[in-house]
């Protein structure tokens, strides 16, 4: 959509493909743990970031060993879960397990591979600035996220009040988390979030700053490629939406510790006033999860088609609709709370509507590969994939924005369905997609092509069969978070728990890619993907150099 | 309309609604073989390898099957197979080895106000039945009887202010004891709740220590147990019968051990049962409901409905009753007063009606 060319005044600065050898580069020690560098921090939290998603990955593999058949055979005394003695082999322990693979997946995989990983990464080479606007601000985003995950797994070891670790789901609802949980883990969940929080508000203001303050001359906000207008609009619901959660959490912690009510209803506080806080942070938060996606996936089709982004303009707009009506719809997480009728009506309404930008995504993706000269590398089958789950996703969505059906499907399977088919179908997979297309880019080597494309499909078929079957659970009312169901649910629950299985396999070829790569160092080059490839990154050299861009690059309009 | 089209349902549910989600079904790999395996769905409980929402106890939740099953159901699928169809379409006319030249277009204005305008209309078109059915939730029609349901870790207690407000707790069945009784275990309950068939029955839900959720598919109920807050949901049984539910808000470590059992019986039944815990009858329930259960009767269950469907949303919202004023109990509810009401205070605000 633009193109580059470099007006190199001084010869003297290094600069580009032929002198990324002089770099200077600290040593290790300095270069890893006191970086300051956007590239090497966006390495630390892509590595972070896998490292979360195998421990969450982990911990869903338990809660489907334990929902394969009807009992508890896992999370009881004398199962091999009890003699390994990490997780509480208890009931209590299964609802820890629950939390923490939420809690995990999403603050601490999907959020630092998107916005903390190719976000640092590849936002500022992409609008030509040679840096973050904060380089010590982003360091230190992302060691609070290791501190975060440091507490929040010392939580699973620390009296939670029914047992060890904090069991009280992702959401946190008082007064299960208040009277229900009195032990000391809960607190450490909330500093937990509190330090993620952080992290990710400073990354926000550091993203907004870099943005609009560090593009290259011709670099226009409508020029800019549509992974920076993603990046930009989520950074904005992180930046609006956190501190939401960080005052409902700090409200908590005092009526934990220092006998406030403002949830308690004894007190003359209200439950469902967390709630209403919660999902105020928690709707925009799924988009969070989600957007950065969308601006991935524009890349990879628009690349792997040889042709530009069909509607850019209603591409980047139809982000930052969603984003804004992302904040007007939250309590369609709540029809059963109790809300006023006419208030639920509204929330439907308000909620059908994000249909209406998320269709013109769909259909603009389709459109750009519509004419296209289509190559199916790994990257583009995962977004291809990406755009058939999504769609499923998005219309079991629009199913449940009607309160009158969300009464019979509200906490059960067919909620666990519908998300996981954005989020694990969507998000991970649009993860997937960049990992690949940025692969030779980020890492410097290539990645195998036959073990990439094994990997989709593992996983497509894999996950497919865990979660098409919980709509099914879902309609026969299966409700969420149980660790024991009635034998009439047992069928799907087997089947689900076997595509578990494929889809295992399918990440085990992940990590064999991984280390092939790795053992066989193939030299990467500067643009594998040939002339679909326009954005800024693909004219540096793979990886690019230590800093780039010390003279600026001048975006032209052209082929726009 | 609505009442032709929930008695059509009523008599061809099974069927219809079989091969419609087939269609979705086929796209699970497993999907077929478990759809033959299982005869008819079974009513009140989950049916093995059943796919389907649960078959519906009252109009209320035929309601919500017609919409689901012949509104939702047929739009979402189209929607999947269209962009699945484009998918692949696209895949394989323009794959690299077809199409090596790409074109350079990035616009078409017809296309893309197309592609805004149908998803617009779709929507509007889902909003009408959508509405309806919300609104028909909270239109209760004037209860015959009230139960208090309060949800406690981990067991449901439940009163009834209108019968002498006797109340009784609810407990799991232990495995043998189910398996002795012929219950499903999980499911089935010591003392279920019990309510005349045919009845209104208005239903205060409320939480004792944390939140619960009282949910039963076959009447389409769930309603959060909220403690400090009284929340009001009803149903009117078409058929006596055992029906099952669960709670449906993570409580703790026994979440999945509350169950909830709703028995449905005649009314001399009811009666004798109320008169064996102690409780007293009532004449508003007591021959009120003008002898004959309308079990079997669409058409008049369906005199619950249309007054959501005909009034707009604005006259139709104070029939909907906020919950500080239906809670208001009924002269026998004055033994249980303290509780309810100083802890509804709170429900007054605009945010926590019915």
């Amino acid at each position: 959509m633009s193109t580059a060319t470099y007006s190199a005044h001084d010869d003297t600065v290094p600069h580009g493909a032929a002198h990324a050898e002089h770099d200077h580069k600290p040593s290790f020690f300095v270069r890893w743990f006191f970086s300051t560098n956007h590239k090497d921090i966006g390495l630390l939290y892509i590595m972070f970031a896998i490292m979360a998603g195998l421990i969450g990955g982990a911990l869903s593999g338990l809660i489907r060993l334990e929902l394969a058949e009807p009992g508890i055979q896992i999370f009881t005394a004398g199962s091999w879960l009890s003699k390994i003695g990490i997780i509480e082999a208890s009931k209590q322990g299964y609802n820890v397990v629950v939390t923490a693979h939420a809690l995990i997946m999403i603050f601490f995989m999907v959020m630092p591979a998107m916005i903390g990983g190719f976000g640092n990464f590849f936002v500022p080479i992409m609008i030509g600035a040679p840096d973050m606007a904060f380089p010590r601000m982003n360091n230190i985003s992302f060691w609070l996220l290791v501190a975060s995950f440091c507490v929040l797994c010392t939580s699973l070891f620390v009296d939670g009040g029914p047992g060890r670790g904090f069991g009280g789901g992702w959401t946190m609802y008082p007064p299960l988390s208040t009277i229900g949980h009195t032990g000391p883990a809960f607190d450490l969940v909330i500093l937990s979030l509190h330090l993620a929080g952080a992290s990710s508000i400073l990354g926000a203001i550091n993203f907004i700053t870099t943005i609009f303050n560090m593009r290259a001359p011709g670099m226009t906000l409508h020029r800019m490629p549509l992974f920076v207008w993603s990046v930009l609009v989520t950074v904005f619901l992180l930046l609006l939406s956190l501190p939401v959660l960080a005052a409902a959490i700090a409200m908590r912690l005092t009526d934990r510790n220092f006998g406030t009510s403002f949830f308690n209803p004894a007190g003359g506080g209200d439950p469902v006033m967390y709630q209403h806080l919660f999902w105020f942070f928690g709707h925009p938060e799924v988009y969070i999860l989600i957007l950065p996606g969308f601006g991935m996936i524009s890349h990879v089709v628009a690349t792997f088609s040889r042709k530009p982004v069909f509607g850019y303009l209603a591409m980047a707009y139809a982000m930052v609709a969603i984003g804004v009506v992302g904040f007007v719809v939250w309590a369609h997480h709540m029809f059963t709370v109790g809300l006023n009728v006419n208030l639920q009506a509204y929330f439907s309404a308000a909620t059908m509507i994000i249909a209406v930008p998320t269709g013109i995504k769909i259909f603009s993706w389709i459109a750009t590969m519509w004419g296209g000269s289509i190559d199916f590398k790994t990257p583009m089958l995962f977004a291809i994939g990406f755009i058939f789950l999504f769609t499923v996703g998005g219309v079991t969505g629009v199913v449940l924005s009607n309160a009158g059906v969300d009464y019979s499907f509200q906490d059960t399977y067919y909620v666990v369905a519908h998300f996981h088919y954005v989020l694990s179908l969507g998000a991970v997979f649009a993860i997937f997609a960049g990992f690949y297309y940025w692969y030779e880019k980020m890492w410097g080597v290539k990645y195998n092509e036959f073990l990439g494309a094994t990997h989709f499909w593992l996983m497509f078929v894999g996950v497919n069969i865990v979660f098409f079957p919980m709509h099914f659970l879902g309609a026969q009312g299966m409700p969420r978070r149980y660790v024991d169901y009635p034998t009439a649910f047992a069928f799907w629950n087997r089947v689900s728990t076997d595509g578990y299985m494929i889809t295992v396999a399918g990440i085990a070829v992940f990590v064999v890619m991984l280390a092939e790569s790795a053992i066989r160092r193939r030299k990467a080059v500067a643009n594998p993907w040939g002339d679909g490839a326009t954005t800024l990154e693909w004219t540096l050299s793979s990886p690019p150099p230590y800093h780039q861009f010390n003279d600026l690059p001048v975006i032209e309009a052209e082929g726009h | 309309m609505r009442d032709k089209t929930a008695a059509g349902r009523d008599a061809s549910r099974f069927m219809p609604s079989r091969f419609r989600l087939g269609a979705l079904a086929t796209a699970a790999t497993y999907a077929m073989g478990a759809a033959c395996a299982r005869a008819t769905d079974l009513l009140g409980q989950p049916t093995p390898g059943g796919y389907d929402m649960q078959p519906a106890g009252d109009q209320l939740k035929r309601s919500v099957i017609f919409f689901h099953n012949d509104i939702l159901m047929p739009i979402i699928t189209a929607i999947c197979v269209f962009v699945l169809a484009l998918l692949i379409y696209v895949c394989v006319k323009f794959r690299k080895e077809n199409n090596p030249t790409p074109s350079n277009f990035t616009h078409n204005t017809t296309v893309e106000i197309a592609w805004t305008a149908a998803p617009v209309l779709i929507l509007m078109f889902i909003a009408i039945f959508s509405f309806r059915l919300l609104y028909a939730y909270h239109d209760m029609p004037r209860p015959d009887m009230t139960v208090k349901v309060t949800g406690n870790q981990w067991y449901w207690n439940y009163a009834y202010p209108d019968h002498g407000a006797f109340t009784f707790d609810s407990l799991i069945l232990p495995e043998a004891k189910a398996n002795a009784v012929g219950k499903p275990y999980r499911l089935g309950v010591d003392n279920p709740l019990v309510v005349p068939v045919g009845k209104v029955v208005r239903v205060l839900v409320t939480g004792a220590d944390v939140i619960h959720d009282f949910a039963l598919p076959a009447f389409g109920l769930k309603t959060d147990a909220i403690p400090g807050k009284v929340n009001e949901t009803w149903f009117k049984a078409d058929k006596p019968g055992i029906y099952y539910g669960q709670c449906s808000e993570l409580c703790g470590v026994d979440h999945a051990f509350m169950p909830i059992e709703i028995d449905v019986v005649d009314e001399p039944k009811f009666n004798a049962w109320v008169l064996g815990h102690g409780g007293k009858l009532n004449a508003k329930v007591l021959g009120g409901g003008g002898g004959a259960a309308p079990a079997e009767s669409p058409a008049s269950a369906g005199t619950t409905m249309p007054a959501g469907t005909t009034v707009g949303p604005s006259t139709a919202a104070p029939a909907a009753m906020p919950v500080s004023t239906a809670v208001k109990p009924p002269a026998a509810q004055t033994t249980r007063p303290a509780k309810l009401t100083g802890a509804t205070t709170s429900s007054a605000s605009p945010d926590s009606g019915g």
